[in-house]
């Protein structure tokens, strides 16, 4: 069988992979067999071993060095370039987060090979599903040079367990010097939230200008606890100071595609539909029966969100 | 300091925004055609660190005619000059190709910064500062929120989930913006006026030394094979708020087997 070359995000809490790895693997595994790549510091494999044999990696090629961890994107790309040069895989497949997309981009550079960003389907003839214009549009396109190379959007596939051996060949890591001139001096964490990841919860609850302040918040808070959701802001929000700007959501936040998705006190602007209009299921609370919001909910509810919320979350707590 | 501020004309994000059904290349008629918003930013943070440090900032953009009124925004704010790049081949170039444009086209410029913004708002791909630090063998700062330039060197705080990543690296230096990193400027009437009267210098791939025959939607690296409108979601429930109004949202999640 054909083998398909998948790139690892580890978890950057430490501990296993992210469920975005587990994703591309599924996906990957249209186009044949998986052999997932490691590149990180040394010990990262030994973290991600266990998942990837479970999801389906036949092979985990492990190329660890500090290095990689020290230097942006490049690093990443090289190991990649090196692989596809010794192996002649039938794809790349990359998780489609920031630091992914841009691994697919220098790679496809180095490879003179075509690459498709945010992908949400892989058929096993190769050609991909993609979303233009923040979800408007439906798109169907394929590689046509090189190794094509595919990043994977997050909650696009569903990740599906396919033991396999994860047999283990180490890479021997040689960089070149261009692939260390952006050095990684810190890491910094700046918001610790014990909810969960806002791209990969199954329930997002967002919060936009009509909240009103930094202190109402805790009424989409309080709802997004009783669901176990996210908690996600407008750019309003966002700029009005009510919420940190790393849980934007939209053109220029984050792209999300919950299960379910929340939207309280937000219009609905083209720019907010960019990032949750792929969501399967949207439930909007509004004052204004005209927001265009109501325009894409499949259950409106047209009222104070500072009576409506409240109620809903004591009654969902209730029913615990 | 010299620095280069990469822009793209792009349809309105705000309006609706389709592809051309003729060569499925993003239909540029079907919406108003501006200056793509974050690059705004990155023209911003070049305008600063050239009032702060001096040199000179250059607008260049490869795109059709039409994004004359782009470049002519840019400079409105206050950017000294611009290079054009405008050939009929381009035209359904990918991001790979387009890459191989700009970067002959930096090759004929003097920068010690190349500036860009993080993501164009209809590719919504943010990948050209990777695949020109690719070409260019220039270091790659992208994803900026923070950028400060001392001493040669350029350091970065990369926007992350929930924090940033410091960043660093000796110019020329590529680095790409998001929109939490300034507030832009709005033209000034003098600004308008004196756009005007500023050099823009119009460019084809013959005066890149670039084969017609390695762009354009004949030579591309990915093709689009055919697109849809999403499906029009069922029409959807609305009720309003009676006093009863959380109980009805819960009882539409019990419905839906969430609670
Ligand atoms: C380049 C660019 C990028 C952008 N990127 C993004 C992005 O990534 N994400 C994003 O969200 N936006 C983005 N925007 C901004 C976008 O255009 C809108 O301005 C923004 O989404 C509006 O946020 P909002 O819905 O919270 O605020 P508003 O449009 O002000 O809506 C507030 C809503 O709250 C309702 N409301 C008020 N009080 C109550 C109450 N007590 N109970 C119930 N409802 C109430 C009102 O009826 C109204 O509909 C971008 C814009 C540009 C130009
Ligand atoms: N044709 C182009 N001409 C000039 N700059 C561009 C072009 N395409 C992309 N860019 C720049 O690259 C950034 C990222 O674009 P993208 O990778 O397409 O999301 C944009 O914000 C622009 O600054």
């Amino acid at each position: 069988m054909a083998e398909v070359l998948v790139l690892v995000e580890g978890n950057p809490a430490g501990g296993g992979v992210r469920k975005i790895t587990l994703e591309a693997l599924t996906a990957a595994r249209a186009l044949g067999e998986p052999s997932a790549v490691v590149a990180g510091a040394p010990g990262s494999a030994a973290e991600a071993r266990e998942q990837l044999a479970e999801y389906g990696a036949a092979k985990v090629y492990v190329a660890e060095s500090d290095d990689i961890e020290n230097f942006l994107v490049a690093p990443k790309a090289e190991v990649l370039a090196q692989l596809v040069a010794d192996r002649s895989p039938a794809a790349v497949v990359i998780p489609s987060s920031p630091e992914g997309k841009e691994v697919a981009a220098r790679l496809a550079v180095k490879t003179g090979s075509g690459f498709l960003t945010d992908v949400t389907e892989i058929a096993p003839d190769g050609t991909a599903t993609q979303t233009a214009f923040a979800g408007a549009t439906i798109v169907h396109s394929r590689v046509t040079a090189g190794t094509p190379i595919y990043t994977v959007r997050g909650n696009s596939v569903t990740p599906t367990p396919a033991p396999a051996a994860a047999a283990e060949e180490t890479v021997t890591v040689q960089l070149s010097d261009a692939a260390k001139a952006a050095r990684v001096v810190d890491r910094v964490v700046e918001q610790k939230s014990s909810r969960p990841e806002l791209t990969e919860a199954a329930i997002v609850v967002s919060g936009g200008r009509g909240v009103a302040s930094a202190e109402n918040f805790s009424v989409i808070e309080g709802l997004a606890d009783s669901l176990g959701a996210a908690v996600g802001a407008s750019r309003a929000a966002v700029d009005s100071g009510f919420y940190p700007h790393t849980f934007q959501v939209g053109q220029t936040g984050k792209t999300v595609s919950p299960q379910l998705y929340i939207a309280v006190g937000i219009s609905g602007a083209i720019q907010h539909r960019a990032g949750m209009q792929t969501s399967k299921t949207i439930v909007a609370v509004n004052k204004d029966p005209e927001a265009p919001i109501f325009e894409l909910a499949d259950f409106g509810i047209v009222g104070d969100l500072n009576t409506v919320v409240p109620a809903a979350t004591e009654l969902i707590t209730a029913r615990k | 300091m010299n620095i280069v501020v990469l822009v793209k004309q792009v349809p309105d994000s705000g309006s609706e925004r389709t592809l051309d059904p003729a060569d499925n290349t993003v239909a540029r008629g079907s919406a108003d055609n501006v200056l793509n918003e974050i690059d705004e930013y990155a023209l911003e943070e070049a305008l600063q660190l050239k009032e702060a440090q001096g040199g000179e900032v250059t607008i260049l953009t490869v795109g059709p005619d039409s994004a004359a009124d782009a470049i002519r925004k840019g400079l409105s704010m206050g950017a000294d000059r611009a290079v054009h790049v405008t050939d009929e081949a381009i035209h359904g170039s990918d991001a790979v190709q387009t890459s191989a444009v700009l970067a002959a086209a930096l090759g004929q410029l003097e920068y010690d910064l190349v500036l860009c913004g993080a993501e164009a708002t209809d590719s919504q791909m943010s990948v050209m500062p990777a695949l020109l630090a690719e070409r260019l063998g220039l270091p790659q700062l992208s994803g900026a929120r923070k950028l400060t330039v001392d001493g040669g060197v350029a350091k970065v705080e990369r926007q992350t989930d929930g924090g940033y990543w410091a960043l660093e690296a000796p110019l020329p230096a590529i680095v790409s913006t998001w929109d939490t990193i300034n507030e832009p400027r709005y033209p000034s009437f003098k600004g308008i006026m004196a756009a005007k009267k500023k050099p823009v210098e119009k460019k084809t791939l013959a005066d890149l030394g670039i084969d017609p025959g390695t762009v354009g939607a004949g030579s591309a690296t990915s093709e689009v094979l055919d697109f849809t409108g999403r499906p029009p979601k069922g029409e959807g429930v609305k009720v309003v708020d009676e006093g009863d109004g959380g109980a009805k949202l819960v009882d539409y999640l019990a419905g839906q087997k969430i609670v």
